[in-house]
């Protein structure tokens, strides 16, 4: 039993190894970045403006566009970085020298993200000692190694962080070892990751709803009913208390000092800047693309009609996919109020399942990956990025049951295929669908491998629908750029790629939420009998 | 897993090491007047589509022989024509005569990029995976392991994506000879060996175990029967690839001679840059280059080039008679018999290229598993630094590197734990097993802190001044030791291996 326990642990830290090499090799394409990403410049900003201004003109700095837009603790994370940074090279901890790519800065940058990438590999282990395990399989084909390989080699991670450039390894990595302290039981901890979490980035927002539901009902109440319905005598007052001190303290270190410099809103602006547009420049793949969509094949068809007169149309819609503001023609337009409407009555269902029957950790993750979808399909200018939000997470469930990795195959391959309009280089091109079909044909195989006694994963229309990205990507990259109408209307390849995936990730929204509905009812069922 | 699914994901993987290293910079980037072997292969193109045949491998006035003349076979001539034509669609500049000489623009390195990539999938790769497939034993994991560290070697990717050259071409050609060979097609492997030769002449390297082996084979099937049909029809196929590849020059004994005396230039003299061979080393302490003549020295090189090979080669020739074993086993041997051609004629013949390390370095992948932790210092392409520095390979090289040495010790020990390369320490030292491995292990760690260690210090330390050299010369003086080691112990392992301990083994 040892010695199998230790080759696992050999064969996983392989794979880690493994991983980190080939992040170390995306460190290559260094060259290429220094005029293309802007995220990158954006990270060299804030370095600079963290290193060389006081706290308290932190978030009123204006010298660059990319200001500071992320919460007080990431600052303070680039503030440190900033301090190794110096000894790189000095001149990127200017303010002043804009879009400042010397080699040495590149590689400090992207050492930077693998280093910390650090947290990521040790949450990824983390995680994996929660799986329940068989025994006496063979080494490749366990389910903890599929899940690691599944988070350590997750196509999106490793475009967006060692690409495009971002740190999102290691803000998952405080995610997932959050989930994972969950898992073990140690649910304090859990929510001082997570509360730290919040103060790093505040997209994870997306889902604090799921954290705040799941902590209060199954850690505040201590005890169930038989039936696993919530025992109001179970409440503990002083979990309750030592659950909100935990956050609120985390809050105070990290905004307080702007809330003693009355600061406080002028960081919130900075935070959630509601100026920009519905959906953004590259529509994600959610409902907002498909209504999009929609207004636009409805315009058009009133005007083949007759119904609609050409010149009473708000201009400029034509052109969408490239404007922010986009004005729906037919269709009403939507304000950010309705999409926070639409975003919670999305996600009420879910939290109110979870309240009456929390199904344990693996019940939360499911509520959290439902929540980080939801919010992605309704949400007000979210980024195709936010995908990864709920792909990493269902990683975990689609280890365990079938069904989930159902979803997970659909969702992971439409979403990670959305994310390719990120690198648009022709040299990049290569990497990004090597990586792409090194991910998916993994994936594929080692889900069809681990669930093979239950039949076919994928149903005929789900793979041909999946199939069909393929002849997508050949017109979207090869065959559409050669036609007239690349000049025209170069917006199409996009419109299409966010369109077509926007279907396969409402599928697999729809699937889950089935999947959370009647595993309710199954079980209210078994108790009816 | 299946198997095919985890060849896929090796191939892959591999593909993308080599795009990832494509990125970074290649040989003379922006140094005029000269650049580098990219400029040469982009000259290449360049002359081949604009001047007759006739005039590619003479000096003329459109034909300037001194900035990178055409000096590689005819087969590999073509290969630029063809490239050339791509690349007059795609843009006329490129292949201007005399305006495009030094042209360097971001699509065009994409283009050559490409090119290379798409070399590499035809040929090289799939003659990885037969191999692995058909001409290793062990279990399907292994021949996995195998094709995976192959695919990664860092020392072709970095040379071919970095740098920049086609050696995959040649290579994974003389790998469809010796697939060929092993798989019991004679002519197939004869055809795809004589093919890599008109590509490379540096294949010559390999040429002397390919021709005794088939001439053993020949003879032990006997020379007055079917044999002789044998030998017959080989060299008929030798000879219509060698009449196809040089048809053009076959009209004009004056062509002939030209293109051999490009193809072989004696009179750039024993040794050019910091080569880790034995004269470069021995120059360290004696001045050959300058105490000898130069026809001493190419009879000297050749001397002693023809005494390393001597001795496998008789081996070889002898061997297919006595050779009771299946296939796997006898490709094993010739494979072995390669390597050693190979050392010998790097270590001691004339004008050695750094870069012709190559050559070996891959055929001795192929002896990777058995040999893991004598192979691994030698495998790290170490003898390149100096090269690689140059060119600004640095990074894509550590990484490269790192990554092949985390393969090496723990998938593929991991996978294979009965140790064979103990073979040189039983004969040496008589000594247990155990104790044998922990020397070899011990040596290993020794030869890869001292390797770091150099290559830190001429990163970072600026040589001394009287000294200018100092760390090339340290890099090459310390891969030749490593290199020697090494042919002593192929030919250990080759003249002693004990086939009646493999025999059985094999049958079941």
């Amino acid at each position: 039993d040892f010695s199998c326990v230790l080759s696992n642990v050999g064969s996983y830290w392989q794979r880690c190894l493994l991983e980190h090499s080939l992040i170390k090799m995306c460190n290559l394409l260094k060259p290429l970045y220094h005029s293309h990403s802007t995220d990158f410049e954006v990270h060299r900003n804030w370095l600079a403006v963290t290193h060389s201004l006081p706290v308290s003109q932190w978030y009123y700095e204006a010298t660059s566009e990319w200001t500071l837009d992320y919460p007080p603790l990431f600052a303070w994370f680039e503030y440190g970085l900033s301090h190794v940074a110096r000894y790189f090279d000095k001149e990127m901890l200017v303010v002043q020298n804009l879009n400042y790519a010397s080699s040495a800065t590149v590689l400090f940058q992207r050492l930077s993200v693998i280093v910390t990438d650090v947290v990521f590999i040790y949450a990824v282990k983390e995680c994996c000692k929660c799986l329940r395990e068989e025994k006496g399989k063979d080494q490749l084909g366990k389910p903890s190694f599929i899940l690691a390989a599944l988070l350590l080699w997750n196509f999106g991670l490793l475009i967006i962080d060692h690409i495009h450039f971002q740190y999102n390894g290691f803000l998952f990595g405080v995610l997932l070892l959050s989930v994972a302290r969950h898992f073990q039981g140690r649910h304090l901890e859990g929510a001082l990751l997570f509360s730290i979490l919040l103060n790093l980035k505040h997209i994870y927002l997306y889902i604090a709803p799921a954290y705040g539901i799941f902590l209060l009902r199954c850690f505040c109440f201590t005890q169930n009913n038989a039936d696993g319905s919530l025992q109001w005598k179970s409440f503990s007052l002083f979990r309750l208390v030592a659950l909100g001190s935990i956050v609120l303290s985390t809050f105070a270190a990290s905004f307080g000092p702007f809330i003693i410099m009355g600061q406080l809103s002028q960081v919130v602006s900075r935070l959630f800047p509601f100026k920009r547009g519905l959906c953004h420049a590259y529509w994600a793949p959610n409902i907002w693309a498909l209504y999009n969509i929609a207004d636009k094949a409805l315009s058009i068809l009133g005007i083949k009609l007759k119904l609609l007169d050409i010149n009473k149309l708000p201009k400029a819609s034509m052109t969408g996919g490239l404007v922010q503001e986009f004005q729906h023609s037919v269709l009403p337009s939507v304000s950010p109020l309705m999409t926070l409407i639409f975003t919670l009555l999305s996600i009420l269902p879910v939290l109110l399942s979870m309240w009456r029957r929390p199904n344990g950790a693996r019940g939360f993750l499911r509520s959290m990956v439902i929540c980080a979808l939801g919010s992605f399909m309704f949400g007000w200018h979210v980024h195709e990025k936010a995908i990864l939000m709920a792909i990493l997470p269902l990683s975990f469930l689609a280890v365990e049951s079938k069904e989930d990795a159902r979803t997970f195959l659909i969702l992971s391959t439409t979403g990670h295929f959305s994310l390719f309009p990120l690198l648009f280089t022709a040299q990049e091109l290569p990497i990004k669908i090597l990586l792409m079909l090194l991910f998916t044909i993994f994936s594929f195989v080692s889900l069809k491998k681990l669930f093979s006694k239950h039949g076919q994963l994928v149903n005929s229309l789900e793979a041909a629908y999946l199939l069909g990205l393929v002849p997508l990507e050949l017109i979207c990259e090869f065959i559409y750029p050669l036609t007239s109408w690349q000049h025209k209307l170069p917006f199409i390849p996009l419109l299409l790629t966010s369109v077509y995936c926007a279907l396969g990730v409402l599928y697999s929204f729809i699937r889950l939420y089935l999947s959370v509905l009647t595993a309710a009812d199954s079980r209210s069922k078994a108790k009816a009998q | 897993m299946e198997t095919w699914s985890l060849i896929s994901i090796c191939v892959l993987l591999g593909l993308t090491t080599r795009w990832a290293v494509s990125f970074s910079s290649y040989s003379g980037a922006g140094k005029a007047p000269m650049f580098g072997d990219y400029e040469a292969q982009r000259h290449w193109q360049e002359v081949t589509y604009n001047l007759p045949v006739k005039e590619w491998y003479f000096n003329t006035t459109d034909n300037d022989l001194g900035y990178w003349g055409l000096d590689y076979p005819p087969l590999t001539a073509y290969h630029s024509l063809l490239c050339a034509h791509i690349a007059k669609l795609i843009d006329p500049a490129w292949v201007e005569l005399h305006t495009s000489r030094g042209y360097e623009s971001a699509s065009h390195k994409l283009f050559m990029r490409t090119t290379v990539l798409f070399a590499d999938i035809v040929i090289y790769i799939p003659a990885v995976i037969l191999f692995c497939f058909y001409l290793t034993d062990g279990s399907s994991k292994k021949k996995v392991a195998t094709a995976l560290c192959i695919l990664l070697y860092p020392g072709l990717i970095l040379i071919d994506y970095g740098h920049f050259q086609y050696n995959s071409v040649s290579l994974g050609l003389a790998l469809w000879g010796v697939v060929g060979l092993g798989l019991g097609w004679d002519l197939l492997g004869s055809l795809a060996f004589t093919l890599a030769l008109n590509y490379k002449q540096m294949e010559l390297y390999h040429s002397l175990p390919f021709f005794c082996y088939l001439l053993g084979k020949c003879i032990k099937q006997g020379l007055m029967g079917k044999g002789l049909l044998l030998l017959v029809k080989i060299s008929l196929t030798v000879l219509v690839t060698f009449a196809f590849c040089w048809w053009p020059f076959l009209s004009d004994p004056q062509q002939i001679l030209q293109v051999l005396h490009r193809l072989f230039p004696v009179d750039r003299g024993l040794f050019e840059d910091k080569v880790a061979n034995t004269w470069s080393s021995l120059n360290v302490l004696i001045k050959i280059k300058t105490l000898l003549s130069r026809d001493t020295q190419l009879l000297l090189s050749f001397a002693l080039t023809l005494l390393f090979i001597l001795p496998s080669s008789i081996k070889l020739l002898i061997k297919p008679t006595l050779w009771q074993f299946k296939l796997a086993l006898v490709s094993r041997a010739k494979v072995l018999l390669i390597v050693n051609s190979s050392l010998a004629f790097f270590l001691f013949s004339f004008q050695v290229h750094e870069k012709s390390i190559l050559k070996l370095c891959s055929v001795l992948m192929f002896l990777f598993l058995h040999l893991i932790s004598f192979v691994c210092p030698f495998c790290l392409s170490y003898s390149m630094l100096p090269l690689l520095l140059k060119d600004g390979l640095l990074l894509p090289y550590v990484v490269t590197s790192v990554a092949f040495l985390y393969l090496g010790v723990y998938l593929l020990s991991a996978l294979d734990r009965n140790v064979k390369s103990l073979r040189l320490c039983d004969v040496f030292l008589c000594v247990n097993r155990k104790c044998a491995l922990h020397l070899v292990f011990l040596q290993f760690r020794v030869s890869l802190v001292a390797m770091a260690g150099l290559s830190f210090t001429s990163v970072v330390l600026e040589p001394p001044a009287r000294l200018p050299d100092l760390f090339p010369v340290l890099v090459s003086v310390f891969s030749f030791l490593h290199f020697l080691a090494l042919l002593l112990y192929f030919n250990l392992v080759q003249l002693t291996e004990p086939p009646s301990k493999k025999g059985p083994k094999k049958t079941n």
